[in-house]
């Protein structure tokens, strides 16, 4: 079958079972997308697909189109341009840094729905668990990146 | 502190400057930049240049790579310790980077990088004398190279930012130009550490050097790690502790798509090893395994509590803590106040689960994991493997998370090599399910502690009695740092002296531990005892607080004459909330303070409870002093995450034991906190000099009581059982 990650049409040779996760993990090199829980609870596994937050690990790949666009991580930009990775940069958001792939694309959801999002919209979108507690600095992230994307400066 | 003078070990650093990379002779990486999750070598970024010393190479581009033997994991070590390295060094922080040498290396080279133990909130503070001396080394290396080719005195060179400048005649060369030869000289004797009045860089708030690569997928941990011809195993123990595998039918999954193997893993666990992680994991879902669970089926909570119950009323205790006569002087107080609390088994959690990669031959071993201590991996990787540990090594990969689950214990890289050795020549990644993680923990141990203070008719606190009742983590990881039995760490944040000292001087005081040992696995979880003391404790001083009718504050201070350091913190969090002055309508307050891996630690939390019950922490204000604040904007970051780890474990920590296993199996029934529940933290960074103490833990002890404390403010109700999502909180004092 197709998938369409990252802007590109790609054969993924797979059981249709196999969560869109370990498809991207291990079929794709796409490594940015996290295991961590695999029942969709902890969210490190979030992509975006059609611009909408996805849990990667519970949905299997037979659930896709290609014309559905899947953005990874790897997606969003490799040179760290995205508002949101310059957002990140600029308060070192991350700790350990397991968490932030998932953190940061069910930051890019919110802010494609809501590009100014008050803290009730941080709150009731990002529901990532963070287990060495970034956060604060994770919702301070989500504003400045929105001023970036309004053209604002880091 | 004032000047440190060191003598320098010439031993220490004449060993060959090509000894890095040594040991990657198995041609196994990939070129870097490839998308899937390979990684250089350690050490391959240095192969080509020789090193100045152990800890410093400088690359003729004026690169500096900084060797870091203390492992990053989250809390900030690997720039704290580069910004050490550098100070000493005078290099241009723009240039520098990092890298990790092997503890295979360290083991050949004597030790020269020490410990690489990243635990206890030691990573800083364990080390600061030696990698600052590591640079000031090389710094005299570099400039006495550049004097020598010049053929002018030493003393006539100054040096910043990695540029070397002949005073008298203005001629400047720099670090990259004079590197190769100054790795030629012996270093110097004795070098002299700066005073801290004149630190440039340590101190500062500078950006981590790891984040980059943490925003767009790049950085690679132990569960990303992709290595030619690799092989994925998924894993299953035997859910009881103690428990064996009786016999396991491995037909079925063998015939699964992708499968390669079904393998025996020691007494206790069967691994299916496929092409594919997502094909092993669902052959072992069909896999049928009998256990043999033991002598340990029948525990339960229950078992286990009424084992600690008995301990609180034995009569046989180890003393952690003795002043006066506490039990005459309770005797003959005014009035006399008890309380039991208790703290429950809490697991690590880490996002990313246990892993490691192996690859084993009849002569050689070598292992890939995120660890805490990388030399403890080499120990079990070499145990596990039948061969001599000079034939072992261990490349460390950034973890996902460590928290004490990857420091002591490394069963993960026991396993995954044992099933490498079933497998000779082909790399095995071990990667363990959420719910392996949540089963085969080693977790944080479960105490009761019975508390019973005495009032005199003043409301003065004369006695204390802290019974503390359950598990020692020494007695199963540790037995060698225990004293004639005794594990002085179950009394952490309860000692006479010490790193953890108590912040109080009660009068008639015992503080004494009835050692009962459940056979759940305990460990090193991230505030170790803290965690469960200071709640103990703090919340117990608010109880006496309370019933002498006196002010938290003003009863805490009138205990802390001989603790100016602790009082400090404890006021400063005071002022900046406006202790004195009444809190926002609705808004009640709880204080905590504690003596923890060195540093003092305060917190004010700020909460209301409505008449659902449903408890909402607003505000949070934590004010530490560690001494030496090398990085404040990181130990900003660190002070935040305390609360998250230490709220985390008071909403929702919990571990329940049925049949020898614990219950929980995922973040469903053990959840974490979340953004939504996360209080405004401010942060108080106040060192005041002259000590080092731990940044990574110290605050978790606070997090709980300040905000149990404000509970009982906000609703006149003592919570004494945890976790909280069991407690109605509706206000029926």
């Amino acid at each position: 079958m197709k998938l369409n990650v990252n802007g590109e049409l790609i054969d993924v040779d797979v059981d249709v079972s196999t969560p869109l996760l370990w498809a991207l993990r291990e079929q794709l090199g796409l490594t940015g997308t996290k295991y961590s829980c695999g029942i969709g609870v902890c969210g490190a596994c979030t992509v975006l697909v059609d611009g909408r937050a996805v849990r990667s690990c519970i949905t299997p790949v037979s659930a896709f189109t290609d014309s559905q666009e899947i953005i990874t991580i790897e997606g969003l930009s490799s040179d760290n341009s995205h508002p949101l990775q310059r957002a990140w940069k600029e308060l070192d958001v991350p700790q350990c840094g397991y968490c932030q792939p998932g953190m940061i694309m069910s930051a890019a959801a919110l802010l494609k729905r809501k590009p100014q999002p008050s803290d009730s919209d941080i709150d009731d979108s990002i529901t990532n668990i963070c287990r060495c507690g970034t956060f604060n600095r994770v919702r301070q992230g989500v504003h400045l990146a929105a001023r970036i994307g309004k053209g604002g400066k880091v | 502190m004032g000047k440190d003078t060191v003598d320098v070990s010439r031993r220490e650093f004449v060993f060959g400057s090509t000894l890095i990379g040594a040991g990657f002779s198995l041609g196994l990486y990939l070129p870097t930049g490839a998308r899937a999750g390979t990684v250089p070598p350690a050490g391959a970024a240095t192969d080509a240049f020789p090193e100045v010393n152990a800890w410093v190479v400088i690359k003729p581009d004026d690169t500096v790579v900084i060797r870091i033997a203390r492992s990053e994991m989250g809390q900030g070590t690997l720039t704290g310790l580069a910004q050490l390295v550098a100070e000493e060094l005078e290099c241009d922080w723009s240039k520098v980077t990092t890298e990790y040498p092997t503890p295979g290396q360290n083991r050949a080279r004597d030790r020269v990088w020490g410990s690489f133990s990243t635990g206890g909130s030691q990573g800083i503070r364990g080390s600061h004398a030696y990698v600052r001396k590591g640079g000031a080394v090389a710094r005299e290396m570099l400039v006495e190279a550049a004097a020598e080719a010049w053929g002018v005195p030493r003393a006539e060179c100054a040096v910043a930012d990695s540029v070397i400048t002949h005073q008298p005649s203005g001629r400047t060369t720099s670090y990259g130009k004079v590197a190769a030869a100054a790795s030629e000289l012996f270093p110097p004797e004795q070098v002299t550490l700066k005073d801290p009045g004149d630190w440039k860089l340590i101190g500062r708030p500078v950006k981590r050097l790891d984040t980059a690569d943490k925003l767009n997928g790049k950085q690679v941990f132990g569960a990303d790690l992709k290595l030619p011809g690799m092989l994925n195993a998924a894993i299953r123990a035997c859910p009881t502790f103690g428990g064996r595998v009786r016999h396991f039918d491995a037909a079925k999954a063998e015939r699964m798509p992708g499968v390669r193997a079904v393998v025996r893993v020691g007494d206790d666990a069967v691994a299916v090893v496929a092409e594919t992680w997502w094909q092993a994991k669902s052959a072992l879902d069909a896999l049928p395994i009998e256990w043999d669970r033991g002598t340990n089926a029948g525990v339960s909570s229950a078992s286990i509590n009424a084992l600690l119950d008995e301990g609180l009323d034995a009569d046989e205790a180890f003393i952690g803590n003795q002043q006066g006569d506490a039990r005459a002087a309770l005797q003959a107080a005014d009035r006399v106040v008890e309380a039991t609390y208790a703290y429950p088994y809490q697991n690590h959690a880490t996002m990313e689960p246990m892993n490691a990669t192996a690859l084993w031959t009849p002569e050689r071993c070598e292992v890939w994991c995120p660890t805490q201590n990388g030399e403890a991996a080499l120990e079990a990787a070499a145990q596990a493997s039948g061969l001599a540990i000079a034939q072992c090594d261990v490349h460390k990969l950034h973890l996902g998370g460590g928290f004490g689950r990857r420091g002591a214990f490394h069963d993960f890289v026991t396993q995954a090599v044992l099933i490498a050795r079933q497998l000779p020549g082909t790399p095995i990644k071990l990667l363990w399910t959420r719910e392996e993680d949540m089963q085969h923990g080693h977790y944080h141990p479960i105490t009761r502690c019975r508390l019973t203070g005495g009032l005199d008719d003043q409301g003065n606190l004369t006695a204390l009695h802290a019974r503390i009742s359950g598990q020692s983590i020494l007695a199963a990881v540790n037995p060698g740092w225990m004293q004639n039995g005794m594990d002085t760490f179950v009394f952490q944040g309860m000692l006479p002296d010490g790193d953890h000292e108590i912040s109080y001087s009660v009068p008639n005081l015992l503080v004494d531990h009835a050692m009962r040992n459940p056979p759940v696995p305990p460990g090193f979880w991230r505030g170790v005892n803290v965690n469960q003391n200071a709640i103990y404790l703090e919340c117990f001083v608010d109880e006496l607080a309370h019933a002498a009718g006196q002010d938290p504050l003003a009863f805490r201070r009138k205990l802390m004459r001989d603790h100016p350091k602790s009082q400090a913190v404890l006021d400063a969090v005071a002022e900046r909330v406006g202790w004195d002055e009444p809190p926002p309508a609705n808004i009640h307050r709880g204080l905590a303070v504690c003596k923890a891996f060195a540093a003092h630690v305060a917190a004010c939390a700020e909460v209301s409870v409505d008449d659902r019950g449903r408890l909402e922490i607003h505000r949070i204000v934590a004010a530490t002093d560690p001494g030496y604040a090398v990085n404040p904007q990181q130990i900003e970051a660190q002070v935040e995450g305390s609360f998250v780890f230490g709220l985390s474990a008071l909403l929702y920590g919990e571990c329940t034991i049925k049949g020898g296993a614990v219950q929980q199996q995922n973040f469903d029934d053990y959840p974490s906190m979340l953004i939504s529940e996360m209080p405004k933290v401010e942060v108080i960074v106040m060192p005041s000099g002259g000590f080092w103490g731990g940044i990574g833990e110290p605050t978790i002890a606070v997090a709980a009581p300040a905000v149990l404390n404000a509970i009982f403010a906000a609703t006149g109700r003592r919570v004494r059982q945890f976790p909280l999502k069991h407690v109605d909180l509706r206000a029926t004092a």
